[in-house]
């Protein structure tokens, strides 16, 4: 029992250093706070794949009762240390990915014109800027084709990530 | 709460609504947005670490730099007149007026210098013209060189215009429509020509003012000088110069100007040297437009006043980094005079009421330390300080004069003095942060860190609207803070590394609304996508890091092995990440880059001994046993070759082996270590390749450059002094 105590101990202090070294990164001021558009960012760092909407609730739990445009770590440690043991906002698999991509690919055709993807991202769910659709066709797109191979993207990201 | 649970009810009632889109594809589309978004924060990240690596190397090399220059204040106030190491370092403390302007001018004379009949570099002919400054940028940009006569003659005519200009320049929109601003640019000739192609050489209709910052880093700070100060000469009323905290000589023995100059100009450098400290010193400190946006290069602090600033002789702080001389008694005198010339007050009220707060104030000394005690906040050394502030105390005391002066008049003299430097300092160091407030800037070892309380204030104080500043390298090139109060902006692209940012400009139009226009160098750069441009970067900032653990490699070790009593060879990877923390003293997220720095681990346990074999850096010569004295040279580097070239006195490249000993006795006093004296002689020796009694700076340094075998790259490295 005295095991699993120090050893919960230890976790949670692992916790705790992972937070902390990712705030740092962006406390630029050394002063323990950072600007909240930076939290996605770090929250996402951490290993966490949350919606826009989902975010925005972390970010309002670890808001002052006055936002002032800057987040404090003390209010941030407490809401991302839950966010992370009750692993809260789970990783998507390459597989799962992939089967969102067939999805949107109906005609089956293996892979997806620069329009339709872009129509997609630009329109639904949790609509992409223009910024973040021009990166994602940057990487994508084959320029000669005007398409997404999204398999092959897919594959590459995810080598990427692990690198 | 979370769009999971009520979207679907939502999306099965508009399925019908929507056609085509089924419940499947929304969620699918979510999902891969949720994705990509989580894939380019990581990114994100990875940049940012990137970034941190370059600027904590470049922020503690600053604050060594500082250090190292109130270790040579130490020394000179300390060392008996006899000593010869005195002699060795006292000339950077040399009075430059010892001789008078007409002296001077007769120093920098360039009629002797002849032009030989194979030069085919620029030719100037004075009063310049627009044709012969837009051939002399042509030819830079041909990487011609403008001779040596050409430069002293150049820089002979800018002192004469410069000593003319007040500390503050105004300017105003109505007489010509739009100024550009531009900030930052460290010697990187691409991007102002890069500027001038886009916006235009300045001219009557094309106004520009830049702000500091021209030299040091890039390759061709020299070059960039002469065109800016070209144009200053050809169109004075429309072309405006900001001094920046690199406009400094003691900055720029470590940072790659005085370097850049000397190889350029083997005979006369010494002398374009020397007449560029002077026109450093003559620099406008700031640039106000329309009475309302203000230009200075670093920043503000909540002390911050202009007409203070307005009235300084500004000449007098020749490096920012060193306290102003105690005034002569003469001097003094003029102080009253000046004193006399307050706005409303009279002449003899002004003075007595100084007086009288002089002696109501706390200790004069003390809050001489105080103000002192801010510009130089580097605590661990604070026992060399309070020595030295009690040497500049009594040196303020000890008037070389026979009439009798008050004790409090010289007090305030100094006084003066230090509260004139301040504001100096303040305004060429300083850097925003988010909180309110006005802190010491610790980082960076001089000026402060301002909050947007402080910019309030100061900016309504003087009826501003605006403050335009520069001094920290942003990624767009331009950042607002402060509630849009403040813009920082930095127009020397991929500073850091290729593609580790763009360069900006500004143009400002008589609404005072300021339009950023952005840039990046090479083509290659901007073609990159975000995932290349931060590998790229990356790797060069990684490379940087592990030149870092090489020089600590013994400090390391023992950490190390502290956390390895039963000598397994093994830490686990916590300890691994506290050991770089405690030895390194670089504020790093040292968790966050441990994938990126460790290679092999098992079971969370990491092999240190071929941890340090697989960082894959060879010793660049086996011969020379004393690791001791090799760590010590990597890891003081800059310091070592700073050192270096002050002795070099006669720029000859070339230094004995006693001035060689009495550097590194220097060095190692500094760093308050012990290497024996055999030692020394020893590497000495082995150095002179030629065996004649004297040693080539350049081939000393050669000889302990790093080598990374795994890129073969003799190039970049933020260690290494910069080319």
């Amino acid at each position: 029992m005295a095991d699993d105590k120090d050893n919960a101990e230890a976790i949670l202090s692992e916790v705790h250093k992972k937070i902390s070294d990712a705030f740092d990164l962006f406390d630029h001021e050394f002063n323990k706070t950072v600007d909240v558009r930076e939290i996605g960012t770090i929250i996402r760092s951490l290993g966490c794949f949350p919606s826009e909407v989902e975010l925005h609730d972390v970010i309002t739990e670890a808001e002052d009762e006055e936002p002032m445009g800057y987040i404090r770590f003390e209010r941030f440690l407490p809401v991302m240390t839950r966010v992370l043991m009750e692993r809260k906002f789970r990783p998507i698999t390459e597989d799962l990915l992939l089967q969102a991509f067939e999805v949107l690919d109906q005609q089956n055709k293996g892979y997806l014109e620069a329009e339709e993807l872009t129509k997609y991202m630009t329109l639904e769910g949790e609509p992409f800027t223009q910024e973040e659709m021009e990166e994602m066709l940057s990487a994508a797109l084959d320029p000669e084709k005007n398409v997404i191979a999204y398999k092959d993207f897919v594959s590459m990201m995810v080598i990427d990530d692990a690198q | 709460m979370g769009c999971g649970n009520t979207k679907p009810n939502q999306l099965q009632l508009k399925k019908s609504e929507r056609g085509n889109l089924s419940v499947p594809a929304m969620r699918s589309a979510l999902l891969i947005q949720r994705w990509y978004r989580q894939y380019v924060a990581r990114l994100e990240m990875r940049r940012r670490c990137t970034w941190n690596i370059f600027q904590s190397i470049e922020y503690a090399g600053e604050q060594d730099q500082i250090k190292l220059y109130n270790f040579f204040a130490y020394l000179m106030d300390h060392f008996t007149p006899a000593s010869s190491e005195r002699n060795l370092i006292s000339h950077i403390f040399r009075d430059n007026d010892l001789l008078r302007d007409i002296e001077w001018e007769r120093y920098f004379n360039y009629k002797n210098i002849e032009i030989p009949d194979d030069y085919c570099g620029p030719h100037l002919t004075f009063p310049l013209t627009t044709c012969i400054v837009t051939e002399l940028v042509e030819a830079f940009r041909n990487k011609q060189q403008l001779h040596s006569r050409y430069v002293l003659q150049l820089l002979g005519e800018t002192w004469k215009l410069l000593r003319l200009l007040p500390n503050i320049n105004h300017v105003s929109t109505c007489h010509s429509k739009e100024i550009t601003i531009c900030g930052d640019l460290h010697g990187h000739l691409e991007d102002l020509l890069l500027i001038f192609y886009k916006n235009g050489l300045p001219s009557m209709e094309t106004s520009y003012v830049f702000n500091g910052d021209y030299v040091d880093r890039g390759k061709n700070s020299i070059e960039i000088l002469l065109i800016l100060f070209a144009f200053l000469l050809l169109y004075p009323n429309d072309v405006y110069l900001n001094r920046g905290n690199h406009e400094d000589h003691m900055v720029n023995l470590r940072y790659g100007f005085t370097k850049e100059v000397l190889g350029k100009y083997r005979l006369h450098g010494k002398k374009i040297l020397k007449l560029l400290q002077k026109i450093f010193s003559w620099l406008p400190l700031a640039t106000v437009i329309d009475q309302k946006v203000l230009i200075v290069h670093g920043g503000i602090s909540d002390t911050t006043d202009l007409s203070i600033i307005a009235k300084m002789d500004r000449h007098r702080y020749v490096s920012s980094l060193k306290p102003p001389k105690h005034r002569r008694f003469l001097a003094k005198s003029k102080v009253c005079d000046d004193d006399s010339d307050v706005e409303d007050a009279g002449a003899v009220g002004s003075v007595e009421r100084r007086r009288v707060f002089s002696l109501t104030h706390s200790s004069p000394s003390a809050s001489l330390h105080r103000s002192m005690q801010q510009r130089r906040s580097l605590q661990s050394s604070s026992g060399v300080e309070e020595e030295l502030q009690e040497q500049r105390r009594q040196a303020g005391l000890s008037v070389e004069h026979q009439s009798v002066c008050s004790e409090t008049e010289l007090t305030q003299a100094v006084e003066a003095d230090a509260e004139e430097w301040k504001q100096l300092v303040d305004l060429l160091w300083s850097d925003p942060m988010t909180l309110d407030g006005c802190v010491p800037n610790e980082v960076r070892g001089g000026g402060c860190y301002w909050g947007p309380d402080v910019t309030e204030d100061v900016l309504n104080r003087h009826h501003l609207h605006l403050l335009i500043r520069s001094h920290e390298c942003k990624q767009e090139g331009y950042e607002f803070c402060h509630s849009r109060r403040v813009l920082t902006i930095f127009s020397a692209s991929n500073y850091y590394e290729e593609g580790s940012n763009r360069g900006a400009y500004i143009r400002l139009g008589p609404d005072l609304i300021p339009h950023v226009i952005q840039y990046q160098a090479t083509r290659t750069t901007r073609d990159l996508t975000l995932r290349q441009s931060v590998g790229r970067t990356e790797r060069s900032a990684l490379r940087a890091l592990r030149e870092q653990f090489f020089a600590h490699k013994s400090d390391l070790m023992s950490v190390f092995q502290q956390y390895d009593p039963d000598n397994t060879g093994l830490i686990s990877l916590k300890d691994w990440a506290v050991a770089m923390e405690t030895v390194l003293h670089l504020a790093l997220p040292w968790r966050v880059l441990r994938s990126q720095l460790v290679n092999s681990t098992q079971d969370g346990m990491l092999d240190y001994h071929s941890w340090f074999r697989e960082l894959d850096i060879t010793e660049p010569n086996k011969e020379l046993a004393h690791t001791n004295v090799l760590e010590t040279l990597y890891k003081h580097h800059s310091n070592l070759e700073t050192i270096f070239r002050i002795i070099d006195t006669d720029n000859s490249g070339l230094i004995s082996f006693e001035e060689f000993r009495q550097t590194w006795k220097l060095l190692s006093s500094h760093l308050k270590m012990e290497i024996s004296d055999e030692a020394i002689v020893d590497l000495a020796h082995s150095i002179d390749f030629n065996h004649d009694g004297s040693i080539d700076i350049n081939e000393f340094m050669e000889a302990f450059r790093l080598v990374d075998s795994t890129h073969h790259d003799m190039g970049n490295s933020m260690i290494k002094a910069p080319s």
